[in-house]
């Protein structure tokens, strides 16, 4: 089919009318509201769980509090809840503006409405209640992620449905940024959280180990680029040119930046992994892929401050403009920090320290943010048919975020450095120069720095909404706004119509279409026998958990210790004079979900099996500070009160033997008694030094699970070290 | 190390749908105008509500 057959509605005689309708507001106001109300909450969570890292006592020593599930809240809260409904609303109210339509459904509409805060809620509840599946930013537990693949596709309709109703016939940039965002969120989302229910609140992840760490942060990092960046750059590009009130610099260069953008970002996710158990190449491909990303991310961030040239006197008038300009150039930032820390070199430095969280906290709170802010004050005194209450007082809240990300990210840009450094320094003897305790007390006063900065933020925030409810209050509401155009013009092609012709046609059923094939194809044959073919033991002394160290880990899971420890020793000599032998992929095969971590707040624990003997453990685990004085790691009394719960171990076990882990048939049934014996074995042991307490409660089987880890390869290594003596 | 195959087929998919995507909105003309695109969005508040 030739250029000159395509059918366009120009030239062609045109007898419609105008039509009238109406944009609906409604819904924006409501995904407006939820972003304010959950913006504030998950901000809160963050500053509450930035104090707990110098002073955990502010975690009053409850369970629900602990910096363990804090943590969890405060990144779901701020990424699904507060940057989720301001993509939300910024898209529902430009999406009817750039379509020249109403929302497809205002049905759809509501229920992803409500949906979507009924997800926030269980989230919140459960992940206090320690229901988790430990994987970061997907910790979310499996009836949750049912209920969030069922409103997303809520969502994905009642979008198209808008797309296909549109009376525009080009799609504006902004547009293809949204149809991206829902398209990879869908299928990171399925892939992701593949995971064998073994209750009606406790999953284990179908992948193991490295397979599962790889899967994670190939979401992990997607999670960002879908859900926090390209959702964020097609509100740029809406609401930056709407506010100065001028077209974007480039469009030309505002699509090349989307499809560019797309094309190379999906594969960058190995550079989480960086030094890690992943093989080489997978490395070096995501190292690669993470530099390129810096030409469309860079194209996009210049593309909106170009918008604003000769407009700067209008940045000086509008707070809008204002938050938006930081809040590109924290885009640019963030993504030009991001290949950097991509480069091995750098991420042997950056990795489990600090500057990983600066880093996300310019993009969080520079990007996310502040273009959340900035839609905000832009969208309603237009719903509201007014203007802002007070200028000077979103100016005032623009310098106290602005002010306060400065004091957030400097400080802990700093901490994160020399904590590595320090990590990594050795005296002229060629010992460690620093214990760990040394290097977590040499950056607290940084991290009072950061949470004063964060407090800065969040004060600003309130001053937002202030403002907010004063421009609502002098205005009054449109719930549905009036609006008019001419209507799309459909022309059958003459043409005989080829069967891709009327798909391509129909993007959307395109998409759909892939995506389920795809989805069904690969994973149902795909990954059972792929995976669990390839989880054979490559290491032979690498055995199954015990049922006592099964459920200990998933005690070790439910508290979050993974949010404060690693399990990766990489191979530098720092890391294995400090910690031990560095870590093969051969020794996480049994490992559903992988506990490899991100941050080492405390020391790697890869090797903490026989490190210290079981006393040790009980008197840390009650009261870190008796054993390590000045440890900022919380107390977990309730560890020593609570019951251990047996009844859910025949369930595990065979949830794990349907994950291809080597139990023998019909365990399920014997596990308990196996459990009850290695219970009674530690009590005993911890009786000799003078400290009773019954099998049956929960730190038996942590401590069971703590001097488990990384325990196997240490008789393999004596083994091999036999073989060659001999 | 085989959940990269699965990795890497999901990937080269998506980028497949993008790929197809691109494609659609060339043939149909979606980006033979880049200039007016860009001014359009500007001009939509046309009937402002009376209050
Ligand atoms: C807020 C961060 C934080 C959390 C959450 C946390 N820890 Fe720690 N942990 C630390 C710090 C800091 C240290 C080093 C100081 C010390 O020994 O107490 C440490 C030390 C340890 C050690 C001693 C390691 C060694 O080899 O010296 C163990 C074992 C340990 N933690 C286990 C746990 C377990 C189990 C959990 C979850 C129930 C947990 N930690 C949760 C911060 C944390």
């Amino acid at each position: 089919m030739t250029k000159q057959n395509q059918p366009t509605d120009y030239g062609h005689p045109v007898q419609l009318r105008t039509e009238h309708f109406y944009y609906d507001n409604s819904i924006v106001r409501a995904f407006g509201m939820a972003t304010v109300i959950f913006g504030i909450v998950g901000m809160l969570a963050g500053l509450w769980a930035a104090i707990q890292i110098y002073y955990p006592q502010a975690s009053l020593g409850l369970a629900p509090t602990t910096f363990g599930r804090m943590r969890p809240l405060h990144t779901n809260a701020i990424i699904f809840a507060f940057v989720g409904n301001a993509s939300f609303a910024g898209i529902y109210y430009s999406l009817q503006r750039l379509c020249k339509s109403r929302l497809f459904s205002d049905k759809l509409s509501w229920i992803h409405f409500w949906g979507w805060q009924a997800i926030i809620a269980a989230a919140a509840i459960t992940l206090l209640m320690g229901k988790t599946t430990g994987k970061e930013y997907a910790e979310l537990e499996w009836p949750i992620d049912i209920a969030i693949t069922l409103v997303w596709v809520i969502f994905g309709i009642n979008m198209f449905g808008t797309i296909f109703k549109r009376r525009e016939k080009h799609l504006y940039v902004a547009i293809w940024f949204y149809i991206a965002t829902w398209v990879t969120v869908a299928m990171l989302h399925i892939v992701n959280s593949f995971e064998i229910p073994v209750s009606f609140m406790k999953s284990y992840s179908w992948y193991a180990g490295v397979q599962d760490a790889l899967v994670q942060w190939w979401y992990g990092h997607n999670a960002v680029a879908f859900f926090l960046t390209t959702p964020v750059l097609g509100l740029m590009y809406y609401y930056l040119p709407k506010a100065a009130n001028r077209p974007v610099y480039s469009y030309r260069l505002s699509i090349i930046h989307f499809w560019a953008l797309i094309f190379i970002y999906i594969w960058a996710g190995p550079h989480h992994l960086l030094y890690t158990a992943l093989p080489d190449w997978a490395q070096s491909l995501g190292v690669v892929f993470s530099v390129m990303l810096i030409a469309p991310s860079w194209g996009g961030m210049l593309n909106g401050l170009f918008t604003l040239r000769g407009a700067w006197d209008k940045v000086r008038e509008d707070p809008v403009l204002k938050f938006m300009v930081v809040a590109i150039t924290c885009y640019g930032m963030a993504t030009f920090e991001g290949p950097l820390l991509s480069l091995k070199s750098v991420n042997a430095i950056s990795h489990f320290s600090d500057w990983t969280i600066a880093h996300v906290h310019i993009g969080g709170l520079g990007w996310n943010g502040f273009m959340a802010f900035a839609i905000l004050y832009y969208m309603v005194p237009k719903m509201w048919g007014t203007s802002l209450y007070s200028k000077k007082l979103a100016t005032n809240h623009f310098w106290l975020g602005t002010i306060g990300i400065v004091i957030y990210a400097v400080p802990l840009y700093w901490a994160g450095f020399e904590q590595s450094i320090m990590w990594k320094s050795f005296t002229p003897e060629g010992q460690l120069k620093f214990q760990f305790l040394d290097t977590v007390n040499s950056i607290k006063p940084f991290y009072i720095l950061r949470s004063i900065g964060g407090s800065l933020y969040l004060v600003g925030a309130f001053f937002m909404v202030y403002n907010l409810y004063k421009t609502m209050k002098a205005g009054s509401f449109v719930p549905n706004e009036p609006a008019e155009a001419m209507p799309l013009i459909k022309i059958k092609s003459e043409q005989k119509e080829y069967w891709h012709r009327i798909i391509e046609r129909k993007p959307a059923t395109l998409l759909v279409l892939s995506l389920i094939v795809v989805a069904i194809g690969g994973f149902i044959e795909l990954v059972p026998t792929f995976l669990i073919k390839s989880n054979v033991p490559t290491i032979t002394s690498v055995k199954p958990y015990t049922p006592l160290e099964l459920q200990g880990r998933d005690i070790y899971i439910r508290e979050g210790c993974y949010t404060c420890h690693s399990q990766m020793v990489r191979p530098f000599r720092d890391e294995v004079a400090r910690y031990g032998e560095y870590s093969k992929a051969g020794e996480f095969v049994y490992d559903h979900p992988f506990q490899w971590g991100s941050k080492r707040t405390g020391p790697d624990l890869a090797r903490e099996g026989g490190k210290y003997p079981d006393s040790w453990h009980y008197n840390h685990m009650y009261d870190p500070g008796t054993m390590s004085p000045g440890s900022i790691m919380p107390a977990y009394a309730w560890l020593l009160e609570n019951r251990l719960d047996t009844a859910s171990t025949p369930a595990k076990i065979r949830a794990m033997q349907k994950l291809g882990v080597p139990y023998a048939d019909g365990y399920a049934q014997n596990a308990n008694s196996d459990l009850m014996q290695q219970a009674d074995s530690i009590t005993a042991g911890l009786k000799k030094d003078k400290i009773n307490t019954a099998s049956d409660k929960e730190i038996v089987a942590l401590i069971a699970y703590l001097q488990r880890i990384g325990r196997d390869i240490k008789g393999e290594q004596n083994s091999t070290a036999a073989q060659l003596n001999k | 190390m085989s959940v990269i195959i699965i990795l890497l087929i999901i990937s080269i998919s998506i980028a497949a749908v993008f790929l197809a995507a691109f494609l659609w909105s060339v043939k149909t003309g979606q980006f033979e105008d880049d200039f007016s695109p860009a001014s359009r969005i500007l001009f939509d508040d046309k009937t402002k509500p009376t209050n």
